[in-house]
């Protein structure tokens, strides 16, 4: 290989190498004996499920963490980061996952806060605003400093967060999923500072584990798995199908047999259903769909575009401003009814969160395994539950869902993510509803599990139920449903038979809707279209650790 | 990290740790006013077990810490920090004492003490439904709102008995003296019968109705739907509001129960031993029913336990005080601090040594299969 | 009322507000950290013991300010260590500390002094009082505006001074300096100050010891400026009335201070109202307006006028996530 001269004066000094570094914390070994080389000026992929240990790997290089072993060099030099300042200090910026901002405080002083300059507000503040300016003018990065941070959009407040570690001099940002709460206009934003931020010569080490980011903006993409490295390459010398494949450790196929759907009459059926959320800013806008007997509806759509505040206002967790549901034929009174008694009429839901909704942590299986449906007179008697007929219920269930280990007297949080939604699955559809809302029925769940419960949406189907599925795996959604609607930004923009490719999917899911398709589509969806449609590309292995 | 200690040493040998801390530091007090903290360690379990009439006393005391212990408890287990307990059991005092008053001339005490009851409970309740009202339909945080009701309480108490219930001619704000039937009977045969001489303690019924309670607590708690809406409200509301567990409902009747139960404490000083209404009759029980709470894990047999040994420090320190000349009854409120900050506030401190022990002991037992569990 | 009464009112507002306003701005520094404090109370009881201990042993009300904020100063970092470093519960914590300060100073006050649990009665030079200036007198014959300075502004104690001194010196540490930057981002979110490369632990450390020394003025006020030694329990709830009209005033030092005149004002008129009729109401009991900061608080805390919002770290121990 004929490198330029300059070319090989980057790659003498890296700007970052990291040498068998390993860290665990208590029995957990979240880093083992890591390598690791980002070069000069490049976007360098760290891809990884849940747990991978990306994270880890990362705070341990800003200085949050320290390794257990291994050592650290920068820019050529070994050095060692006992805290974030000695981070800061090497030119090490981090963006974390939830922004680490001041909501009460102006752009400005969230950007100065670590970095006065000196005792005194005043004189920094002047040079701080200065320097913002040029930073500003250099990376197009504009944002009001004296904006109150609380009241910018996320977006924005993702910018404040470049700034700073900007403003502290950083060569070196890392990014940590930085797009997990972005639309995908912002993500797309987001991928053209960063790659101008490389043509000023700075490093990015980029965190996520959605491979078509990875894709789209890296220059070399290293693969993580159980607190391992196992695959650095340049990214144009690999595939989406490369990487899935050392993600998971085995290539996994999203195929479920099904027979095709019977649908039976129309069990729910939304109309003109609006939502606005708690700042009053509208989620979900005048959206109608019907849901049969026996057919699986899937929406499909980027995070944070109204599915989440949808399902949850058809179950009663969030009151609609407008518009009607009707289930069975029967218009619901969402100012009468709540989700215990929706399920009483034949709605269950399995939320999209099961740590924050489906499940109580702290509480034995057994108990889990009736929230919701703990006034159901199967349980006790009276105002009394029967521990009996609760533990009884519960080893049924272990035994259907193959729940492991097999004892309804654990405390649920010491179940795997696979087992615990498994749980969770149990208990809403072995109560036979009438109607299933299903949210990311695979999230952080193991591969094993994810076959059996995709096995399970299917039967439930297939015995007449009707299915609402939302998921932010478009795989999961083509695997699945019998008719895919694609939302954006809190509206439904077109709807697709189970055929459906996933090119043409991930435009809607962009929001360039089937009247406007000759607009030019965000550079990081243009790259899915080249890519094979089998991508396996968010399933997710172990997600939690015991 | 927290939970790596097994149960026993997490509810027994953590505390025990933590309790023998505390000692050796109240040691050092008495070691500060030149006294003999051996000889005075002595006098105070002596003073508390060492004769009948210690044991009542203890046991009264013990009395008082149960129910506000239980009412710190009930909260907690719905997620709410109920330090209310000491003004919810003065205003439960009045309850009380009003019965007694207006029902004491005319029936017997039997039929006096479910009213008693009735009336204690709620107006302990209503006492307790104000914080827990702001809490779940205004989102005032509980813990403020109930600091400041202590206060309100007291205030409104001054003033009902200095201005209202005081009898004529009487100078201290308090009631009048209750007829008959305004008194429980004094646990004196029973005690006889168990070969304990306790006929000068102030060790009555409400004991029972205190035990009565704990049992009660657990039924509902662990037994019950609502209980099981309070657990989920308390380990997590949004789990409850998907499960359909009405949040403010939850919250407004579990402060009420909370309220209730330390409303209940006032029948022991008010119509068990006093036999009249005063302005000192919860004496910073509210207070150490927080550190029963804390240290019986919210659990009824553990805030049993936890009421004895305050119960002991009370009856044990005031023996102290008694028999050691430059010791005063203030020692009591020295250990009391010093208890509810090393079992509570510093409950953690020892938690990573003890945990490192056992993860070692673990590894050393069990090395391959840990190994596997990551 | 006549405006020699009024006068006398306000004059005494200042007096019954000094040890009001040192110990909210001492929970404000605490606060505004993320360190709940309901221990002003004892700190303070603490703090005016050790006070009264020390300027009668010494015979200097200088030694006396110094053991009183030193001892507070301890009693701030006991909580401090619970609260901080063993990251226990804040609440109980300064419940027990409450209990250690009010047993502790009478038992030791007893064990030393054998008076009852109170230290022995201070001459005029071992206290801080307050003296006129020489042209005071002169002052006093300008009508209204001599005897409102005269009364109001002249002739207090130096502590009284220093309280009202640190209503603007809060403000100005607060929001036009480094250290209140860092403190104020702590206490709403201390990951932040953590990913910055700021310790959170000794910004904590070093609010709860502001707490202390401001406390440990206000108690030092108590024992051996407005009286002449320690006496049993002579904080008598200021330290709660304090937390009150910190949260009333939202957190903020100005608002700070004219919460606590407000309350001392309450006070001040109580003691004066006590049995008097006043026109169109009658007679008001003297508990209502004792009672009265307490239930405007909680009627702010409602958000029926305005609302209070606590810090949002406050009372949350610092854990880093993983």
């Amino acid at each position: 290989m004929a490198d330029t001269a300059a070319e090989q004066r980057v790659r003498a000094h890296p700007a970052i190498r990291l040498s068998g570094i390993s860290k665990s914390f208590g029995a957990v070994r979240a880093n083992r004996d890591i390598d690791l080389t980002v070069r000069k000026s490049s976007i360098h992929g760290i891809v990884g499920e849940n747990g991978a240990g990306k994270s880890t790997l990362m705070s341990i290089l800003y200085g949050f963490y320290q390794a257990d072993s291994g050592t650290i060099e920068v820019d050529g030099k070994q050095v060692s980061i006992p805290h974030s300042q000695a981070a800061i200090d090497l030119g090490i910026g981090m963006v974390h996952q939830h922004f680490m901002l001041v909501h009460n405080f102006t752009v400005l002083e969230n950007i100065m806060l670590g970095a006065e300059g000196a005792a005194l507000l005043s004189g920094g503040m002047a040079r701080a605003r200065a320097e913002l300016k040029r930073i500003e003018k250099d990376y197009q990065l504009e944002v009001d400093p004296d904006a109150l941070t609380e009241d910018l959009p996320v977006g924005l407040q993702q910018r404040v967060e470049i700034l700073k570690a900007l403003y502290r001099g950083a060569d070196i940002l890392i990014l940590d999923e930085p797009t997990g709460v972005l639309t995908p206009t912002e993500a797309d934003h987001l991928f053209r500072i960063l790659q101008r931020l490389r043509e000023e010569g700075k490093t990015v080490i980029l965190i996520t584990h959605k491979l078509r980011e990875i894709m789209a903006v890296t220059d070399t993409v290293s693969v993580m798995r159980q607190g391992q490295i196992v695959d650095t390459e340049p990214t144009a010398q690999t595939s989406v199908e490369a990487i899935a494949e050392k993600m998971v450790g085995r290539r996994v196929l999203l195929r479920v047999d099904k027979k095709p759907p019977r649908p039976g009459p129309v069990k729910l059926s939304v109309r003109d259903l609006t939502v606005v959320d708690s700042r009053k800013v509208p989620m979900v806008k005048n959206v109608s769909l019907d849901v049969r007997a026996g057919e699986i509806v899937g929406i499909a759509g980027v995070a944070g575009n109204g599915q989440s505040h949808l399902i949850e206002t058809i179950a009663g967790i969030r009151r609609p401003t407008q518009g009607t549901v009707e289930m069975n034929g029967k218009t619901l009174d969402y100012d009468r009814l709540d989700p215990a008694s929706l399920r009483e009429e034949g709605m269950a839901h399995v939320p999209e969160d099961r740590h924050r909704m489906g499940l109580v942590l702290a509480f034995e299986e057994n108990e889990n395994a009736i929230l919701g449906y703990h006034n159901s007179a199967a349980f006790g008697n009276g105002p009394f539950l029967s521990i009996s007929a609760m533990r009884e219920h519960a080893r049924e269930r272990i035994e259907q869902y193959d729940i492991r280990p097999p004892d309804c007297r654990l405390k649920t949080a010491n179940f795997s993510g696979g087992n615990q939604q498994k749980i969770v699955l149990a208990r809403e559809m072995e109560r036979d509803p009438d109607v299933l809302l299903i949210g990311q029925p695979t999230r952080g769940v193991d591969v094993g599990a994810i076959e059996f419960i995709h096995r399970r949406i299917v039967e439930m189907r297939d015995a007449g139920k009707a299915i609402l599925l939302v998921s932010v795996e478009l795989d999961e959604i083509r695997a699945l449903s019998d008719r895919i609607l694609v939302m954006f930004d809190g509206k439904i923009v077109g709807e697709r038979g189970a055929e459906a490719t996933e090119g043409e999917l991930g435009l809607l899911m962009a929001g360039v809707t089937d009247a406007e398709s000759d607009r030019p589509a965000a550079p990081d969806l243009s790259m899915i279209d080249t890519t094979p449609g089998q991508a396996p590309a968010e399933t997710q292995i172990p997600g939690e650790r015991p | 990290m927290n939970n790596t200690l097994p149960p026993w040493a997490n509810y027994v040998l953590l505390p025990a740790i933590n309790l023998l801390v505390a000692f050796i530091v109240s040691g050092l007090v008495v070691v500060a006013v030149g006294e003999n903290p051996f000889k005075a360690a002595w006098l105070m379990i002596d003073g508390a077990f060492g004769s009948g009439r210690g044991i009542g006393f203890t046991l009264f005391y013990a009395t008082n810490f149960i129910f506000t212990g239980l009412s710190v408890a009930v909260a907690i287990h719905c997620g709410l920090f109920n330090i209310g307990s000491e003004g919810q059991a003065l205003v439960g005092g009045l309850g009380v004492a009003l019965a007694c008053l207006w029902l004491g001339a005319y029936i017997p005490w039997w039929m006096v003490l479910p009213v008693a009851i009735v009336m204690g409970a709620s107006f302990g309740a209503a006492w307790g439904f104000l914080p827990g009202y702001l809490q779940a339909v205004r989102g005032s945080h509980v813990v403020i709102t109930t600091i400041m009701f202590n206060f309100i309480a007291a205030a409104l108490m001054n003033w009902l008995l200095v201005d209202w219930l005081r009898p004529v001619g009487q100078m201290g704000p308090e009631t009048a003296v209750f007829a008959e039937g305004g008194w429980l009977p004094k646990l004196t045969g029973l005690m006889n019968f168990l070969g304990a001489d306790v006929r000068s303690t102030p060790l009555n019924l409400s004991f029972f109705v205190a035990l009565i309670c704990c049992f009660l607590v657990w039924v509902l708690i662990w037994r019950t739907r609502f209980g099981y809406g309070i657990r989920t409200m308390g380990l997590s509301p949004s789990a409850a509001k998907y499960a359909g567990i009405r949040p403010a409902r939850t919250v407004i009747i579990a402060m009420m129960i909370s309220g209730g139960l330390a409303g209940l404490m006032a029948l022991n000083p008010v119509m068990g031993d006093l036999h009249r209404l005063t302005l000192d009759i919860v004496q910073g029980a509210g207070f150490v029913g927080i550190a029963v709470a804390l240290m019986g894990r919210n659990h009824p047999v553990g805030i049993v336990l936890a009421a004895l040994l305050f119960g002991m420090l009370y009856q044990g320190g005031a023996e102290m005080a008694f028999d050691m000349p430059t010791i005063t009854r203030d020692m009591i409120v020295v250990i009391q601090g010093l208890v509810i900050l090393f079992a509570g506030a510093l409950e953690n401190m020892f938690r990573p040594q003890l945990s490192r022990f056992f993860l070692a002991m673990h590894r050393r037992g069990v090395a391959p299969e840990a190994e596997g569990a990551a | 009322m006549d405006f020699n009464a009024t006068l006398l009112i306000l004059d005494s507002t200042l007096r019954l507000s000094t040890p009001l306003l040192l110990a909210a701005l001492a929970g404000l520094y605490s606060e505004r950290a993320g360190i709940f404090d309901i221990g002003l109370e004892g700190k303070m009881l603490a703090a005016a013991f050790a006070a009264g201990a020390g300027a009668s042993v010494t015979g200097s009300a200088y030694a006396g300010l110094l053991l009183g904020v030193l001892v507070s100063v301890i009693f701030g970092l006991v909580h401090g260590f619970a609260s901080i470093t063993a990251r226990g519960n804040q609440i109980v914590s300064g419940v027990a500390l409450n209990f250690v300060a009010a047993g502790a100073t009478v038992l030791l006050g007893q064990a030393w002094f054998r008076q009852g649990g109170r230290t022995p009665q201070l001459s005029t030079d071992q206290r801080f009082l307050g003296s006129e200036p020489n042209f005071a007198a002169e002052l006093r014959d300008i009508p209204i505006v001599g005897s409102i300075v005269s009364e109001l502004v002249l002739g207090h104690s130096l502590l009284v001074y220093i309280a009202f001194i640190m209503v603007p010196l809060t403000w100005w540490v607060l929001f036009r300096t480094r250290f209140g930057l860092r403190l104020r981002a702590v206490g709403e979110n201390p990951a932040a100050v953590d990913t910055a490369g700021i310790s959170v632990t000794v910004l904590r450390y070093k609010a709860v010891i502001i707490c202390g020394a401001l406390c440990g003025v206000a108690g030092t006020y108590l024992a051996i400026s407005q009286s002449g030694g320690f006496n049993n329990n002579m904080t008598a709830g200021k330290g709660y009335i304090a937390l009150a009209a910190l949260i009333f005033a939202k957190w903020k030092p100005v608002p700070v201070m004219f919460a606590c005149l407000l309350f001392g004002f309450l006070d001040a008129a109580a003691i004066r109202l006590q049995g008097a009729e006043l026109p169109v109401i009658g007679r008001v009991p003297v508990q209502f307006i004792q009672a009265l900061p307490y239930v405007l608080t909680v009627v702010l805390l409602a958000g029926f006028i305005g609302r209070a919002e606590p810090p949002r770290a406050g009372g949350v121990p610092y854990v880093k996530e993983r």
